[in-house]
């Protein structure tokens, strides 16, 4: 891919919303929820996980679009757009255990934590399920996307 | 009837005129003049966009859309079953560009390497590239599921007119004939269009000076060749006996030679010897600041594609966009210029070469190519940089400098410029807008289009490669939905035509 920085941005925002928000609605009855969790109390904690990942993601396209400018090609290799879900795992996690933007923590085994595992699943899969339409079946929908750098507006 | 001179001097064309010459006239919405790559990029962007094949016409004389491709690549030293220069997703058979060809080619030979490669690249393997057969047979395919045949008019353009009311006229030598002889007169068709389309490639190859001054003083067109007109001679001689080849030029066409040559050493056993010229010699990265940096090493500036890949589709896509004049042509210059592919076997075996004493590097400035003085071979003489001129013999030179040819050279091109108001660009090819409208070729509420090398210089730098031409269809496409012609493909459109395009049904 060769993004620009409005178009990885607009690209973020798009596919996690969209591929994401509705990955998110399919499997959230099946991540193993905490005793005592209500299924409306995992979709609450899984939007709020996906919000943060767009909104903190956002910053992270601000730091790629620093390092793309290093690269002779000005592109973000396939590897990078996979490679980055670490670190960005990491932080959001993070936040969200630390119980921001809010609380969405949920109380087991008498302690309050972000509950880990269904994150891991959810986050993971969605990644992958973005990373795979970004590379490809994006531009069946936008053929001009690709040309525009990530950009979905009307502007050539 | 013949054209009268009369008419050919004239910079439009009204339809009486052409009735009273007895010219026949033919109505064609949208015409596309070439017939290669260019045109079929542009056919299948319109098919896709929902345009009947009975509103186009594709003029041309080639047999398939890839001919002239084919051809050349051959030359070049690239058959069918080695790889181009081109990434995984410039399809040249698929607007979408996906899926692209590193997966097809993992499905139809059952092995992930091609995925992983394209997964990787260019961090962990060298970038993906396809192979040429690959790409033919796509073409192919698709231009049999386009109804290519059935618009293509196969024949010679001669010229491209305003017509007086809008529109052009495209007169058209239909195949089949030869010039006037015996007392019959040639058939002209003049095809009366909305909107013109010019993708006419390179109109030919061009040699350095001094190898063309060689050449048309000693009438030898056997040892002097350029790369990209047949010369397969050169390495059948060179398994015959032991010869010396002078290769100039360090970009890909000349790492194609050298490859060659060396190929034919490994498996055949020849025992040539390469004196490699340069004229400028970058060993080290080029570019001053540290975000704009390409890296080259003895002689040789490498970067995966002809441009950065961001040229195609990315920051310096838009960079270039915003630039006029003088400061777009710089910057393509910058961005491109001669350059080859960061090929590990490639490097190996130059390295190898130079440590064997078969490959041997040179710069300089060539002062003379002459004969031999037993006139078995060519003799050139280079002022070095630094201490005396150095002379030195070989059997063949090959001139892999590139296909660079005056655009006046092309007969419909010196027309447009001469009676269609078609001007040239910084980099003296055809000037064209951002949606690559010739500027200045505007003919009522008709356009006239031009993709492909002829517009290098213009908005856009990879004009001459699969992308570039997928590209600029685009771009046009768009300017003809905005007139009335077509529609704009949008995301439902693109997404049905994906449909039948991936069950190969007709566009």
């Amino acid at each position: 891919m060769t993004p620009t920085l409005s178009g990885r941005i607009q690209t973020r925002i798009v596919a996690l919303v969209v591929v994401g928000g509705l990955w998110t609605l399919i499997i959230g009855p099946l991540l193993p929820r905490p005793a005592g969790s209500s299924l409306s109390d995992m979709y609450a904690a899984l939007y709020t996980a996906l919000i943060v990942v767009v909104v903190l993601g956002i910053v992270w396209e601000l730091l790629y679009h620093v390092l793309q400018q290093f690269r002779w090609e000005k592109d973000w290799p396939t590897m990078f757009g996979l490679l980055v879900a670490i670190p960005e795992g990491i932080a959001a996690y993070l936040l969200l255990d630390a119980g921001l933007p809010w609380d969405q923590r949920m109380v087991a085994d008498g302690s309050a934590s972000f509950p880990l595992a269904a994150f891991l699943i959810m986050f993971t899969t969605t990644w992958l399920l973005v990373w795979a339409v970004v590379n490809g079946p994006m531009q069946l929908f936008f053929l001009r996307w690709r040309f525009r750098g990530g950009r979905y507006d009307d502007r050539w | 009837m013949s054209i009268s001179d009369a008419l050919l001097q004239r910079s439009s064309w009204n339809d009486d005129e052409l009735a009273t010459d007895g010219v026949e006239v033919v109505d064609a919405p949208f015409a596309t003049v070439g017939g290669g790559l260019g045109s079929f990029a542009m056919v299948d962007m319109l098919r896709v966009a929902g345009v009947d094949t009975e509103h186009i016409a594709v003029l041309g004389a080639l047999e398939s859309p890839s001919s002239t491709y084919e051809y050349l690549a051959g030359n070049s030293q690239i058959p069918p079953q080695e790889r181009l220069r081109s990434d995984s997703g410039s399809v040249m058979d698929n607007v979408w560009g996906w899926p692209g060809y590193a997966l097809r080619e993992a499905v139809s030979e059952r092995t992930l390497r091609p995925a992983w490669q394209a997964l990787t690249e260019p961090i962990l393997t060298e970038y993906y590239t396809p192979r040429a057969g690959q790409v033919y047979a796509s073409v192919a395919r698709e231009a049999q599921r386009i109804g290519w045949s059935s618009m293509l008019r196969p024949g010679v353009v001669r010229t491209v007119r305003r017509r007086t009311g809008g529109g052009y006229f495209v007169l058209h030598t239909p195949a089949g004939q030869a010039e006037p002889s015996a007392g019959r007169p040639v058939r002209r068709v003049a095809y009366r269009c909305r909107h013109v389309h010019v993708a006419v490639g390179y109109p030919g190859v061009k040699l350095l000076p001094d190898l063309q001054v060689y050449r048309e003083q000693h009438q030898d067109w056997a040892r002097v060749v350029n790369a990209y007109e047949p010369h397969d001679h050169v390495y059948e001689e060179c398994r015959r006996r032991r010869c010396t080849v002078v290769v100039r030029g360090a970009g890909i066409v000349a790492s194609r030679v050298l490859q060659r040559i060396i190929d034919d050493r490994d498996a055949h056993g020849a025992q040539t010897r390469i004196v490699h010229l340069f004229r400028s010699y970058p060993d080290g990265p080029q570019g001053d600041r540290i975000t704009f940096r390409r890296p080259a090493r003895k002689g040789w500036s490498y970067q995966a594609f002809n441009y950065p890949k961001a040229a195609w589709g990315g920051q310096l896509r838009d960079r270039l966009d915003r630039l006029e004049g003088p400061e777009r042509a710089a910057l393509i210059d910058e961005m491109g210029g001669t350059n080859t592919a960061p090929r590990r076997d490639w490097q190996d075996q130059l390295e190898r070469g130079e440590r064997e004493g078969f490959y041997r590097q040179l710069l300089g400035t060539v002062s003379v190519v002459e004969p031999t003085g037993d006139a078995a071979g060519v003799r050139t003489t280079v002022r070095a940089p630094e201490g005396d001129p150095i002379t030195f013999d070989a059997d063949f030179i090959v001139d892999a400098t590139g296909l660079e040819a005056d655009i006046e050279e092309h007969r419909v091109l010196a027309d447009l410029l001469r009676y269609g108001g078609a001007r040239k660009n910084p980099k003296g090819r055809l000037d064209v807008e951002r949606d690559f409208v010739v500027r200045g070729t505007e003919s009522g509420d008709g356009r006239l289009y031009a993709s492909g090398s002829i517009t290098l210089g213009g908005y856009y730098a990879g004009v001459d490669s699969f992308l570039g031409l997928q590209y600029a269809s685009l771009r046009i496409a768009d300017s003809l939905a905005s007139q009335g012609f077509g529609t704009r493909i949008g995301p439902v459109r693109s997404v049905t035509q994906w449909w039948r395009w991936a069950r190969n049904l007709p566009a």
